[in-house]
């Protein structure tokens, strides 16, 4: 055979569904509070400070990692019904997503335990944000294209050149960027480059915001002037960060925010359909229902690999592109589909913001963490075609 | 090829290597292969697994069942298996023991009703029966004035229609004109043609999702030999994608038919939870037949639109296969009807709900 593609049915234990219960209700008071609104995925600030910290007080940032740093040491299982339940409420989960997910476990893969000690407690605590340094102008998915050096010097590196489509690099207070070290082998395409933790918001760095088609900002440009890194910062090897940068891959590409970035359209689709949908509108939701479900299992059983402690390079993938492709499609569907839902349903008027807001965002669901090409080309390296 | 690590699986597939080769029995015009598969399959007590030992089975659980159906997708065998494994578990509901030989269900499609007048004669029609022409017995589910009942009824004594599916296996129509059944007793509470439909979708959701893994297996051996422009096709990029989309399919389609398969297997009953998962099985394993069958296809080029290339085995019963117990479409309704009437903020719990 081939390659074994085995996604088993992972059910999740109990314990999650009474933190599932948890967090729903955490989430209804805060829409209660008013501190966001699940109906308007498109509002204007998705940084919300104060929710980040209410989080973090719950326990359900690192919720997986160590007790000395902050962390919970639960599973990853529960980590994933707190990330289902955030996206499908459309919780303001900007400023501590990209740390709790995947800045913190680089940090406790590679960094000296002192900086530790010092940053992951405050990532638990919801008061940091992360960003991730890969792109450059003109490198994007080829990552081996990247160019911004660091160049040794006494007791750090100097950093020049420049970082794009950085999400939340103007809100962040720490990125983790790969910089060239040394230029590539002939044997090694994918020798000389490093991680580094870099602390924003100090001289020598500009951050220069990107507008979006959506209407928001999301994306920076990042340049970097003779900005010196410290060799405490150094994260992993010298040189081999490439290794380092695909294993984290598997957490980045398989999650339930893969696939429910535009749900909130479906949501309302069914709402505006009402209980009893004619045969056209109750097949399209059936359909949609059922490929969100085969998605949810899927991505599911990845995160049980995850737990077991596997790497599902080639399983995290297969979600990602079958996942991202369906979110991109689900906004045009749900179009389709409410092209004859009556003009006078209550949930018309919300329906159609939505749907505005979510046709815009679909362009970049599948370039996003990994493009569906470059996704498509690791399948068919795990297929044994390359 | 998915580890056998339960003994039902490993005898399964010993004797689908054996008597089974696609090759083979491809190259057999005649069906010679039949009896013989048939024979050993029967020997090892394979088609009545779930119907329990004192009902005359071998009492195999439901989940290893599954797993045997799912292996006998990845074979494409063309003998009720399938079939008669379902009208055993259908007449073990009603504590009916299971006769042997071949068996299959009636009525096999959601929209057909069988029914019982009060001297429980059994009659109507049942279209696209898989295998009927080759059953001895069939397992059916009737409705009378008080209620559902199942019965095993003489193949004898209906009327069959030959018929074949676009797998060119046989699905007939079958008539019961006022036919007195071997045996008839109650269904158990809450067991509905519903139930049944369920059951054998996510049988046949099993089957294709197998189909799938044989079509990705010998589409990438095929790119890996297949020359053309001086080069592997396998080394084309837009080939490798292709198969990544198919390997895509073979895993959506596995994953959403195991999930059924253990969600039947340790449910109390059919509540909305296992409804999601059995009907979603069915629609996305259709789907992903569709989709990923193109793709296998395009793979092999004309050699496998050839009668004597194997992959038309996999790839038209998959396709086949998505009629039967309910196609996508009419699952598709059904589940959309229940998810509407659940509510909008309903549908996210049901969901995750496991």
């Amino acid at each position: 055979m081939t390659a074994a593609l085995r996604f088993d049915p992972i059910r999740l234990p109990e314990k999650c569904e009474q933190l599932r219960k948890e967090v729903r209700a955490f989430l209804a008071e805060e829409i209660a509070a008013g501190t966001f609104d699940p109906h308007k995925p498109n509002r204007e600030d998705t940084d919300v400070p104060e929710f980040s910290r209410k989080v973090g007080a719950k326990g359900w940032l690192g919720m997986t990692w160590p007790k000395k740093y902050g962390g919970q040491e639960r599973s990853f299982l529960e980590r994933y019904v707190v990330t289902e339940e955030m996206r499908v409420a459309n919780a303001p989960t900007r400023r501590f997503f990209v740390a709790d997910r995947q800045s913190g476990p680089v940090l406790i893969k590679y960094a000296p335990e002192h900086i530790k000690m010092d940053i992951l407690p405050r990532i638990c605590r919801g008061e940091i944000c992360f960003a991730i340094g890969m792109s450059e102008p003109n490198s994007g998915s080829d990552l081996f294209a990247a160019k911004t050096r660091a160049t040794k010097t006494d007791g750090g590196y100097l950093i020049n050149g420049t970082k794009i489509w950085t999400s939340s690099a103007h809100i962040a207070d720490y990125m983790i960027a790969i910089f060239r070290t040394s230029p590539p082998t002939k044997e090694n395409r994918r020798h000389g480059l490093t991680q580094f933790l870099v602390k924003m918001k100090q001289p020598g760095i500009q951050v220069n915001p990107i507008g979006q088609i959506t209407g928001q900002y999301e994306f920076n440009e990042v340049v970097f002037t003779d900005f010196f890194v410290p060799d405490d910062h150094v994260l992993g090897e010298v040189d081999g960060a490439w290794k380092q940068a695909t294993s984290e891959l598997a957490y980045e590409r398989s999650g339930p925010e893969r696939f429910l970035e535009t749900y909130y359209v479906l949501t309302e689709l069914v709402r505006a359909v009402g209980p009893n949908p004619d045969t056209r509108s109750a097949e399209g939701i059936g359909r949609l229902v059922a490929q969100l479900h085969t998605m949810r299992r899927m991505s599911v059983s990845v995160a049980g690999m995850l737990q077991a402690g596997k790497e599902p390079v080639v399983e995290a993938s297969i979600v990602k592109d079958i996942g991202t492709v369906w979110e991109q499609q689900l906004p045009h569907r749900v179009r389709d589909l409410a092209a004859f839902v009556e003009e006078t349903a209550t949930n018309r008027e919300t329906l159609e913001r939505q749907l505005d807001f979510a046709i815009k965002t679909a362009p970049k669901l599948t370039i996003q963490g990994g493009t569906t090409e470059v996704l498509r080309g690791i399948i068919a390296r795990g297929l044994g075609l390359r | 090829m998915a580890e056998s690590d339960n003994i039902v699986v490993e005898t399964a597939e010993k004797i689908f290597a054996d008597l089974a080769d696609p090759q083979t029995i491809n190259n057999d015009k005649k069906g010679s292969w039949q009896a013989p598969l048939w024979q050993a399959l029967s020997e090892a007590g394979l088609p009545l697994s779930w119907v329990p030992d004192d009902l005359g089975g071998s009492g195999a659980s439901l989940a290893d069942g599954f797993a045997l159906l799912n292996a006998a997708g990845r074979f494409a065998v063309a003998v009720p298996l399938a079939e008669t494994m379902l009208a055993g578990w259908l007449l073990a509901q009603a504590r009916i023991s299971s006769p042997e030989g071949e068996m299959t269900v009636l009525p096999a499609s959601p929209r057909d009703r069988i029914t019982r007048d009060a001297d429980g004669a059994l009659s109507g029609r049942a279209r696209g029966v898989p295998f009927a022409k080759a059953a001895t017995h069939f397992a059916v589910l009737a409705h009378g004035n008080d209620g559902i009942s199942i019965a095993l009824v003489d193949a004898s004594k209906g009327r069959i229609e030959s018929g074949l599916n676009v797998g060119y296996d046989h699905s007939d129509t079958v008539t019961l004109d006022k036919v007195q059944p071997v045996t008839i007793k109650p269904a158990p509470g809450g067991f509905d043609q519903t139930t049944l439909m369920l059951m054998g979708g996510v049988a046949r959701s099993l089957q294709i999702a197998g189909a799938l893994e044989s079509m990705l297996d010998i589409s990438v051996r095929y790119s890996n030999e297949r020359v053309a422009f001086e080069k592997k096709i396998s080394k084309f990029q837009a080939v490798q994608h292709n198969l990544a989309r198919l390997a895509g399919e073979s895993a959506a389609a596995l994953a959403a038919a195991t999930s059924a398969a253990d969600a039947i297997a340790n449910a109390k009953g059919f509540d909305d939870e296992v409804y999601l998962e059995a009907a979603s099985a069915k629609i996305r394993c259709a789907e992903a037949a569709e989709k990923g069958g193109a793709i296998a296809h395009q793979v092999h080029g004309a050699i496998g639109f050839t009668i004597e290339h194997i992959l038309h085995r996999y790839s038209l019963r998959a396709l086949a296969w998505r009629d039967d117990f309910g196609s996508e479409s009419h699952w598709a309704v059904e589940l959309g009807k229940l998810v509407a009437n659940r509510g909008a903020d309903e549908l996210w719990p049901l969901v995750a709900s496991r």
